[in-house]
């Protein structure tokens, strides 16, 4: 078990060094460098000489691998660089929008687990009944609607008709996170859901559900308790697997909403071309979403009994 | 488990199967020629600005209203089906063939190619997904072909993984050994006994991946990083729409229900193809 979590841990590595080699090289490919972009905001003329000098000072005149060690060393410091269009420095900006989105990630995966597993256990169990068929139905709509079109008609129908809820989120609060958790969780919802329920299907075609059944054991609390607990550490893989995709789904819906996470701000970036900040904030998220892989991983390999014990690679 | 009931049940899900299979593929045949021919059909110049009639709501005359600009909202929709439906489908092409081939090789031949390959797509899938596509779309700037591009990127290790798989699975059997005994080269082994054989899910995958792949390229435009105005285009009309959506909710809702109901219906498509093709379906032929 140890050895398998430091043979992740090692093989983490040379993945961060990619990550943040793509995310200095993009900066570079972008193809306007850091003085070019100060010049132009600071007017007057500014002759070749200047650009020279301030390149040399910033040590933009070494070589591309000089560079990228350099950008390197600042970076484990917290060292960001500072972002072109408000001057402030980037990290610190990273980490001041980051607890909004992780919020938001947290209660759609909340909202996801409320909807999902229930809706899942259920359907499964009345399969290919009414009830089956419905929820299924739902979930193929859900599957096939853009979040943006979800966050548009949510916000149409319950902040502009209905009146329920703000139309941008008027800061950190419980109103204001409903929509936008909502458009994230149904679209998770539609896909989990599925996955629930083939899982449990799963469970309940197993031989010891059928031997019960034969025994005359009626299909009750106790039973779905065993196919639960079986079931739930898939689920839990999956759910936990979803946290990275879900912390890079959020940029459309944050700026849809005005919810002033990580996601807006990359967008905005995107937009002046703020390119430090965007090179922040998908390094960040690659480096989150990683981490976040690796550890399901291990917790998984560490919460399935067969794993555990047997000891089997994949 | 071969009764004759079993045997009978088999037949008429397939039979089920196949109608269904009928009718979705007219369906999407329907979309094609409808994108394909979009400039031909429609009732109004979808790009013609009219400032009298801006603004103006579903009429007999305009089934979807006008936008800002006096433009058919209905013309641009179906223009706009152009635009989404035929970027989406050469994106899908591109990266099924780009990665069923890189896959296939690195399955077929192993050794330093694959291991190189396979950290490259591990790399790719290290990024969230619209992080990157983010990030390529920011470096490239707008327009839907640099979308495409971004999109492609991050894409093709799905398929590269799904046909390495399924290539490792095959290399050893022994109707593989038997064509080796036979003399076939490798090329030949790959073109007429591997590829064949993994056909089946790669086409899976890629149909499931239609509706996906429409949807993250109408949210790269919505973003702005897709399509430009006054490109008709679904993401980018609904973008444009979207500050008015309290006044003019038709700007926004008739590209929104246009891109539902194509990514339903490809959705459909692909559900009832990997039904067709799934071996527990497979009946007495």
């Amino acid at each position: 078990m140890k050895h398998y979590a430091v043979k992740r841990l090692l093989q983490l590595i040379p993945i961060l060094f990619a990550i943040t080699f793509l995310s200095f090289g993009m900066m570079r490919l972008a193809g306007s460098d850091v003085v070019e972009q100060k010049m132009e905001n600071t007017s007057g003329t500014v002759s070749q000489e200047m650009i020279d000098a301030a390149r040399e000072e910033l040590g933009l005149d070494k070589p591309f691998i000089v560079q990228y060690v350099t950008w390197l060393g600042n970076l484990l410091r917290g060292d960001m660089g500072t972002s072109y269009v408000s001057n402030k420095p980037v990290f610190s900006t990273f980490v001041s929008k980051l607890p909004a989105t992780l919020l938001l990630a947290a209660v759609s995966i909340l909202l996801t687990v409320i909807v999902s597993i229930p809706l899942g256990i259920w359907s499964a169990v009345n399969q290919n009944k009414a009830a089956d068929y419905v929820i299924r139905t739902a979930s193929f709509i859900g599957n096939s609607l853009p979040n943006f079109f979800v966050s548009l008609l949510l916000m149409y129908f319950f902040a502009i008709r209905l009146n329920w809820f703000p139309v941008i989120s008027r800061g950190v609060s419980l109103q204001s996170v409903a929509l936008p958790s909502l458009t994230l969780a149904i679209a998770m919802s539609a896909k989990y859901l599925r996955q629930v329920r083939a899982t449990v299907l799963d469970e309940l075609s197993k031989d010891y559900v059928l031997g019960a059944k034969a025994r005359g054991v009626k299909f009750s609390t106790n039973m779905m308790k065993s196919v639960m607990k079986a079931s739930l550490v898939t689920i839990i893989t999956l759910l936990t697997l979803s946290i990275g995709s879900l912390l890079g789904g959020t940029a459309i819906v944050e700026s849809i909403f005005m919810w002033d996470g990580v996601g807006k701000m990359a967008v905005d970036a995107i937009n002046m071309r703020d390119y430090p900040i965007i090179q922040a904030y998908v390094m960040w998220m690659a480096i989150i979403y990683v981490l976040v892989n690796l550890i399901t991983d291990v917790s998984y390999r560490y919460l399935d009994p067969r794993i555990r014990l047997g000891g089997t690679e994949q | 488990m071969n009764s004759p009931i079993t045997i009978r049940v088999q037949k008429v899900k397939k039979n089920r199967i196949r109608e269904r299979l009928f009718i979705f593929l007219i369906l999407v045949v329907i979309l094609l020629l409808v994108s394909f021919f979009a400039d031909k059909i429609v009732p109004y110049a979808p790009y013609a600005q009219n400032l009298s009639l801006s603004r103006q709501p579903p009429s007999a005359a305009h089934w979807m209203g006008t936008d800002q600009y006096g433009r058919d909202v209905f013309s641009r929709v179906i223009v706009g089906a152009q635009a989404s439906v035929f970027s989406t489908l050469i994106l899908v092409g591109v990266i099924s063939v780009f990665g069923t081939a890189a896959g296939t090789l690195c399955g077929y031949f192993g050794g330093r190619t694959d291991s190189v390959v396979m950290r490259v797509s591990d790399v790719c899938l290290a990024f969230p997904g619209l992080v990157f596509a983010l990030a390529i779309a920011a470096l490239l700037g707008g327009g839907i072909s640099n979308a495409v591009i971004a999109l492609a990127v991050i894409s093709w290790p799905k398929y590269a993984r799904v046909a390495r798989g399924q290539t490792l699975a095959l290399k050893n059997s022994d109707f593989i050994a038997a064509a080796r005994l036979a003399g076939d080269t490798s090329a030949q082994m790959i073109l007429r006994h591997i590829l064949p054989n993994i056909l089946g899910p790669i086409l899976v995958t890629a149909m499931l991946d239609i509706g996906t792949m429409m949807m993250e390229l109408a949210g790269l435009s919505f973003l702005g990083l897709g399509a430009q105005p006054p490109m008709a285009e679904w993401g980018n009309m609904m973008s444009g729409g979207r500050s008015m959506l309290q006044t003019y909710p038709w700007l926004v809702l008739s590209p929104g229900v246009a891109i539902f109901l194509t990514v339903v219906t490809f959705n459909l498509l692909g559900d009832t193809v990997r039904d067709y093709l799934d071996p527990k379906n497979a009946g007495s032929q």
